[in-house]
């Protein structure tokens, strides 16, 4: 291998993070006393916490050459109701923390299913019909209304900080970017170790490789939707931690942002490409733009356009990339 | 038309009036079908005549609606690829069916990696796979850069080579291939059929569907040809020519050579 066909097999790897370097100077440049301070970075933790919890779910289904565009909703569902059995229920805390999660690989499940019993033709489809069927779902049993003031245990994942105080003032680690940590180092082993986790490549490769090879492919669709699935219950329990209340209007349009950040973390979309540290790097690339245009006053509908087109730029990167791959 | 060369000793795999429908049309109709030791077999036929459904049916894709398969002297019976390859008898498919986004190393152990159980999980052994597929390939005389290599990255000749690998890795001792050179450059096509010949050598039986009379003549001990789906001749390579292999793919028997070329020219 010569060394451009190196430079760019690292570039391929350690590129986005190179990415979010270069916006962190921008920003401590362009808002110096406030941008690189621990308080700042706290908030930023917290801010990309769920949209950490979808992209994770939604690389597996991308992996796959899959999509799941029910997160959203399923997120809400999750949130709704764990925030039910909490505060109408008044269930105990330790049944309750389970509850987002479990609707979440239920919901999974459900769109796996959908693919793999009813052979829909592309997962697009069925996960359109879950995203309509559990926001309804959502809106049925919270009466289309709004519930706060969740239990402090309930609470802990989403909302507790961890005081840094011997970093300076208002330093903090949130606990939810210490779950963040856990699920994308645990997902990260999974997919390079695990059997499983070649598998699911594999089957974005190429399913019918993966099928003469002795894979069972429909049951690693299975896991990769309940895995999904999880993730976004996950991103409920997060989500009501952090904002005290259920509504079922959270999680309106997060698959978006979920499928944004994959792209942009340089995973492809016909499957069988992506890793966790891309997705860390375009969750982060989404979260520092948010925060450092807001600190700069710009207006968030300029920040929807911009990410548009920085979605658009990223795939257009992986374009020029794979084109100069096949040159070497 | 007994074969002379190898007709002593039982066949390793034997297929014995084989029939299968697909609704109301016969795929192949009582077709006959023995493999000895260490044979490459030649199959040829002309487009529907039956080759893929027979090569299916051996290798576990299909069940036969009747018939019987005989294997190392065992009636047995696949319910799907995975028997057929825990027995011994692999395919190579047309497509080659490897995933292009992973290693060579990693399309050679697809499916059957090595590792071992961790929390429930079955955890790859990469450093073992890689020294496997690095020793198989070498035992196979294939030569790549890397087995790091993407699969993606390979010629198709390479890429054929590494299907074969896998389909090897094993102990296979019936392997199947789907024409194995249709697709490749002429320079590889010598390549690939260099690589069949040292199976062989290493006491693996072939069977060989391929279009093409070079390939066949080159590596294949015995052809036998399909005609609408029946048994239409066998013979050992030494005892045919390709005119007469070509007029069989037609359904003639004693033709002239005039009519050979007329028609597949």
């Amino acid at each position: 291998m010569g060394s451009k066909a190196l430079l760019l097999r690292y570039l391929d790897r350690f590129g986005i993070i190179i990415v979010v370097l270069l916006m962190i100077a921008v920003l401590t440049y362009l808002e110096p006393q406030y941008f690189l301070t621990f308080r700042n970075f706290s908030n930023i933790l917290k801010q990309i916490a769920e949209n950490a919890m979808l992209s994770l779910g939604m690389l597996l289904v991308i992996l796959t050459a899959g999509i799941d565009l029910s997160v959203g909703s399923v997120l809400a569902l999750a949130m709704m109701c764990l925030v039910m059995a909490d505060i109408v229920g008044g269930w105990p805390w330790w049944i309750v923390v389970f509850i987002g999660p479990l609707v979440g690989i239920a919901a999974g499940l459900f769109n796996g299913f959908g693919l793999t019993l009813l052979r829909l033709p592309h997962p697009f489809i069925m996960t359109l019909g879950t995203l309509f069927a559990m926001r309804g779902l959502t809106n049925l049993i919270s009466g289309g209304v709004p519930y706060s003031g969740l239990s402090d245990p309930v609470r802990f994942l989403g909302s507790a900080q961890i005081p840094l105080s011997f970093l300076g003032p208002g330093a903090t680690l949130p606990v939810s970017a210490i779950v963040v940590a856990i699920a994308y180092i645990g997902i990260s082993l999974f997919l390079r170790r695990a059997a499983v986790g070649r598998h699911i490549y594999a089957v974005g490769g190429n399913p019918n490789a993966a099928r003469v090879s002795g894979i069972n492919v429909d049951r690693v669709l299975l896991l990769v939707y309940a895995l999904c699935g999880f993730f976004a219950g996950m991103g409920g329990l997060l989500t009501a931690g952090r904002t005290n209340s259920g509504f079922p209007l959270a999680g309106q349009g997060a698959e978006l942002d979920a499928i944004a950040a994959v792209i942009i973390g340089g995973a492809s979309f016909f499957g069988g490409r992506g890793t966790v540290l891309g997705v860390l790097g375009g969750v982060f690339i989404m979260g520092l733009l948010r925060n450092g245009l807001n600190l700069q006053n710009v207006s968030p509908f300029w920040q929807q356009l911009l990410i548009g087109f920085i979605i658009i730029l990223a795939v257009w990167i992986d374009v020029l990339r794979r084109r100069a791959a096949v040159r070497t | 038309m007994e074969n002379a060369g190898t007709g002593r000793e039982a066949p390793l795999l034997e297929a014995r009036n084989i029939t299968k429908y697909f609704g109301a049309i016969t795929a192949l109709d009582g077709v006959n079908f023995h493999l000895s030791r260490g044979e490459v077999l030649g199959v040829v036929g002309d487009n529907g005549a039956g080759k893929s459904t027979l090569m299916k049916i051996l290798s576990g894709l299909y069940v036969p609606s009747e018939g019987q398969i005989v294997f190392d002297g065992r009636p047995v019976r696949f319910s799907s690829p995975r028997d057929a390859r825990n027995a011994g008898i692999e395919m190579v498919y047309q497509d080659l069916a490897l995933a292009g986004n992973m290693t060579i190393f990693e399309n050679i152990y697809l499916g059957r990696e090595p590792g071992q159980k961790f929390l429930g999980l079955s955890v790859v052994d990469q450093k073992r796979s890689r020294e496997m597929a690095q020793e198989h390939l070498d035992r196979l005389k294939i030569h790549v850069k890397s087995v790091d290599q993407l699969v993606e990255e390979l010629s198709g000749g390479q890429q054929q080579a590494v299907a074969i690998a896998r389909a090897t890795a094993f102990d296979a001792r019936v392997v199947i291939m789907d024409e194995p050179t249709a697709a490749l450059a002429i320079k590889e096509v010598g390549k690939v059929l260099d690589l069949i010949s040292g199976l062989k050598d290493h006491g693996v039986s072939i069977i060989l569907i391929s279009h093409r009379m070079d390939d066949v003549f080159y590596v294949c001990d015995r052809v036998m040809a399909l005609f609408h789906g029946r048994n239409f001749a066998d013979a050992p390579l030494k005892d045919t020519n390709r005119n007469e292999v070509i007029g069989w793919i037609m359904g003639t028997k004693g033709h002239s050579e005039a009519v050979a070329h007329d028609q597949v020219r």
